[in-house]
């Protein structure tokens, strides 16, 4: 029964956004009209039937419903709690009817909370959310009904892939999502400014806290399916070039650039057509992302079903949107007024730079994860992998930290080299210092030595605008700014140390047997079998001491999960503050007529953990900034509620 | 200097400056794509056309049966893959992935050794249902079974 609750929720709050897209345009002849007045509360009332019916989901997930086809394919009885509330939303359907969630929230949002902009900017910026919402709502309800019932229903669940048995679908999964969908925001300002001819500081003001949301998520989603492949993949890897990694990487760097660019409209009332454009061309990234990983053009762990029906919808949704958009900017960019002037050698001229940079990585990285299609086109083969993009990618990453070193440094509108000549050649020299350092002590790769140099120099660069200043006075949106800038530094020399340093031993041990990793000794005490409450596993156990100190046990398994038949291997982490010792357990390696042996491979990677650390100062970094933006909003908001409600009494 | 520029100039600079940048990556990634794409071979074609030694590729085909053999470390083993026309002998050190079995499908990457073994860096068996290498995929029925049923 509520399985059809959910349904008829999601067919009222489609109507609701025809009503709600319809009422925003006719709304940009007469702000003041009738249905105009129905606009805002048919976006809230759609964010709340749209979130209605995803708890319906939910609850049926919970409740292991097989009468539901979606829950009787994805579901079982025996799975943990959290897995099954996970499994809502680790399936084709599910995570549809979740990025149609948190779009309709975030345009009832905007409807409740947003009062800066005109009021027909806003009406078309809600009718754009309407309209990007309509598509969505179109596509689960022609080809992805979530609710579909079976009949008969099954006795037992299918199960969830046990890659996915994971406690970190929980989190990684909606915080992608949470930043892809946000990045809708974005768009749909971006038209709804240019509609009504509206680019301007006010409008970057509004809609920076949105971008830098979506951002924040879409930092931390990141770095949460980094670190959830390389534990759970068994691989060793944080990052494989892999095209579904790569469709999260493109809305990141675009959203990246427009959270700089939109600073610049914001503070300094430049850069608007960029801004604008930047804007449409994220959510792009996020629904091109979206359209390669769903439709089965790549096969990965994330195609849940290959389906070309859905591929073609998702495909014209996407023609139709991103064409829609560039129509209309080519249409209006003309009339988008020039905004404020600036010398190179700015603020302005810095983050210019940093636009330029994330840009063409964006375009190597799309090129990159392209190519194997066009290629195939002509029935030719290839993969694309770090050999591709490392190098390529550092050609325009390693200048653009080089600025970054120093452009926060740099004052508005106009600065002189002299001015910050002193930061300038401490930061240079520290980075020369390490890179000949490291290059004469360790002899290691090129990039992985220029990653350390310009991760050093970067660390210092990021602290300097705290120098000379008073740190209770400093807003706490600069805070921001130099912890997410460290911590793209602290992530940055994690990538570095680990692609240089990693030290890797695969052996056949009998228990007993002591292997030397890095500083590592590893003794393999016991081999045994367990299980679990879906599993059941070999697990090894291993006594590992650091540079001949006590030994810390740790127990790497081999799991052979029985809904569905498959088998994963589930790594043993072992973390140091300078690093991490990882190991995997493989089978019974054949008898050589001595007692058994077991496949082990262990790997030492140097200051891998600061990848993961660097990511959540990142994200910490956005918050801080998100903090700062929104209190300084409020306490305007009230200051001007304050002087309105004097200027009543005075009028009294 | 900068101030003399008139408005329209600073944002024609700007444009032009990033266009020429945004090209220059283009030029740079299509190089790169040509030289640093790693192609995929079937057994026949391998034999029949070999990469370079050291060039990395993609090998796929299926294990033939009766092939498989661990040598005494361990931890390196070596099968052939073969697709009902040609055979390539492989060389792989590691865990091998859960589903690797003989008679079934695998995608090696890795490059050619100069005594005409293909070294694999890492195979990529299937997964399940949901998750497997792309080649293989395409592969799958018909001429899986032709494959296996000739190396029977």
């Amino acid at each position: 029964m509520i399985a059809e609750l959910g349904l008829a929720a999601l067919w009222l709050a489609t109507a609701l956004a025809g009503l709600q897209m319809l009422g925003g345009f006719l709304g940009q002849r007469e702000a003041g009209s009738e249905l105009a007045m129905l606009v805002r509360p048919a976006a809230v009332l759609q964010a709340l039937l749209c979130a209605f019916s995803f708890g319906v989901l939910l609850v049926l997930f919970i409740q292991t419903d097989l009468s539901v086809a979606l829950v009787a394919s994805n579901s079982h009885s025996a799975k943990p709690f959290i897995f099954k509330l996970a499994g809502a939303w680790g399936n084709h359907e599910g995570s549809m009817l979740l990025w149609v969630t948190v779009m309709a929230l975030a345009g009832g949002l905007i409807a409740l909370l947003e009062r800066r902009l005109p009021e027909k900017t806003i009406l078309a910026t809600l009718a754009a959310q309407a309209f990007l919402c309509l598509g969505f709502y179109g596509f689960i309800l022609e080809s992805s009904n979530p609710f579909e019932r079976l009949v008969p229903a099954p006795a037992e669940g299918v199960g969830l892939n046990p890659l996915l048995q994971d406690i970190g679908l929980a989190f990684h999964p909606p915080m992608l999502y949470f930043g892809y969908v946000g990045l809708s925001v974005a768009f749909s300002f971006a038209v709804g400014a240019l509609v009504t001819r509206q680019v301007n500081p006010e409008f970057a003001r509004v809609m920076r806290p949105w971008v830098l949301a979506a951002w924040i998520f879409l930092t931390l989603g990141i770095t949460a399916g980094s670190y959830w492949a390389y534990y759970e993949l068994g691989w060793g890897g944080w990052w494989f070039w892999d095209p579904t990694e790569n469709a999260s990487l493109m809305p990141w760097l675009a959203a990246t650039a427009l959270l700089h660019s939109v600073s610049v409209l914001a503070s300094r009332d430049a850069l608007r057509t960029w801004t604008v454009l930047l804007g449409v061309v994220a959510f792009s990234m996020s629904m091109l992302g979206t359209f390669l990983v769903r439709s089965g053009i790549l096969t990965s762990v994330h195609a849940f079903a290959v389906d070309p029906e859905r591929g073609s919808i998702i495909l014209f949704l996407l023609a139709l949107y991103i064409g829609g958009a560039l129509v209309l900017f080519a249409l209006r960019a003309g009339t988008v007024a020039e905004g404020e002037r600036f010398s190179a050698l700015s603020r302005e001229g810095a983050l210019v730079f940093n636009n330029v940079a994330l840009s063409a990585l964006l375009g190597i990285v799309l090129l990159g994860t392209l190519y194997p299609l066009l290629t195939e086109a002509f029935d030719v083969k290839v993969s694309v992998g770090p050999p591709y993009f490392n190098p390529v990618g550092a050609v325009f990453f390693m200048p653009m930290l080089a600025v970054l070193a120093v452009g926060p440094m740099l004052r508005w509108r106009r600065d002189s080299l002299s001015r910050i000549k002193w930061p300038v050649i401490v930061v240079t020299a520290a980075g020369l210092l390490v890179l000949l350092g490291v290059w004469a002590f360790a002899g290691i790769a090129l990039l992985p030595l220029l990653g350390m140099a310009m991760a050093v120099a970067v660390a210092i660069g990021s602290v300097m605008p705290l120098l000379g200043r008073s740190l209770r006075r400093l807003p706490l949106a600069t805070w921001g700014m130099v912890v997410a800038h460290l911590g793209v530094a602290v992530s940055l020399f994690g990538m570095a140390a680990d692609t240089a340093f990693t030290t890797e031993k695969l052996v056949a041990a009998r228990v007993g047997d002591t292997t030397q990793v890095g500083p590592w000794q590893i003794t393999l005490d016991a081999v045994y079998p367990v299980a679990g409450p879906n599993w059941i596993a070999l697990e090894a156990n291993l006594g590992a001491s650091y540079q001949g100190g006590a030994a810390r046990e740790i127990a790497p398994q081999a799991r052979s999960f029985w809904a569905p038949p498959q088998q994963t291997s589930e790594s043993a982490l072992l973390t140091r503050w300078n690093g991490q010792l990882y190991a995997v357990i493989g089978g019974e390696a054949p008898d050589d007529g001595g007692a058994d042996r077991w496949q082990l491979r262990l790997w030492w990677k140097p200051f891998v953990n600061w990848i993961w650390y660097g990511g959540a100062l990142i994200g910490l970094g956005g918050l801080l900034a998100l903090i700062g933006r929104v209190a300084n909003d409020l306490k305007r908001r009230s200051v001007r509620a304050r002087t309105a409600v004097r200027r009543g009494e005075a009028a009294a | 200097m900068t101030g003399a520029f008139k408005a329209k100039h600073q944002r024609l600079l700007l444009l032009s400056l990033a266009l020429i940048a945004l090209i220059g990556a283009a030029l740079l990634a299509a190089w790169a794509l040509r030289s640093q794409a790693s192609y995929f071979f079937v057994p026949s074609e391998m034999a029949a056309n070999p990469p370079g030694v050291g060039e990395p590729v993609r090998l796929g085909g299926m294990v033939e049966a009766g092939s498989l053999k661990t040598l005494p470390d361990g931890v390196t083993i070596e099968f052939v893959v073969g697709d009902g026309e040609g055979r390539v002998p492989v060389i792989f050190t590691g865990i091998l992935p859960d589903l690797f079995v003989e008679g079934s499908g695998v995608v090696a990457d890795g490059s050619l050794r100069a005594d005409g073994k293909f070294a694999a860096a890492e195979l990529l068996a299937k997964h399940d249902e949901n998750y497997m290498p792309r080649e293989l995929a395409d592969m799958d029925m018909a001429q899986k079974q032709q494959v296996v049923a000739e190396t029977e």
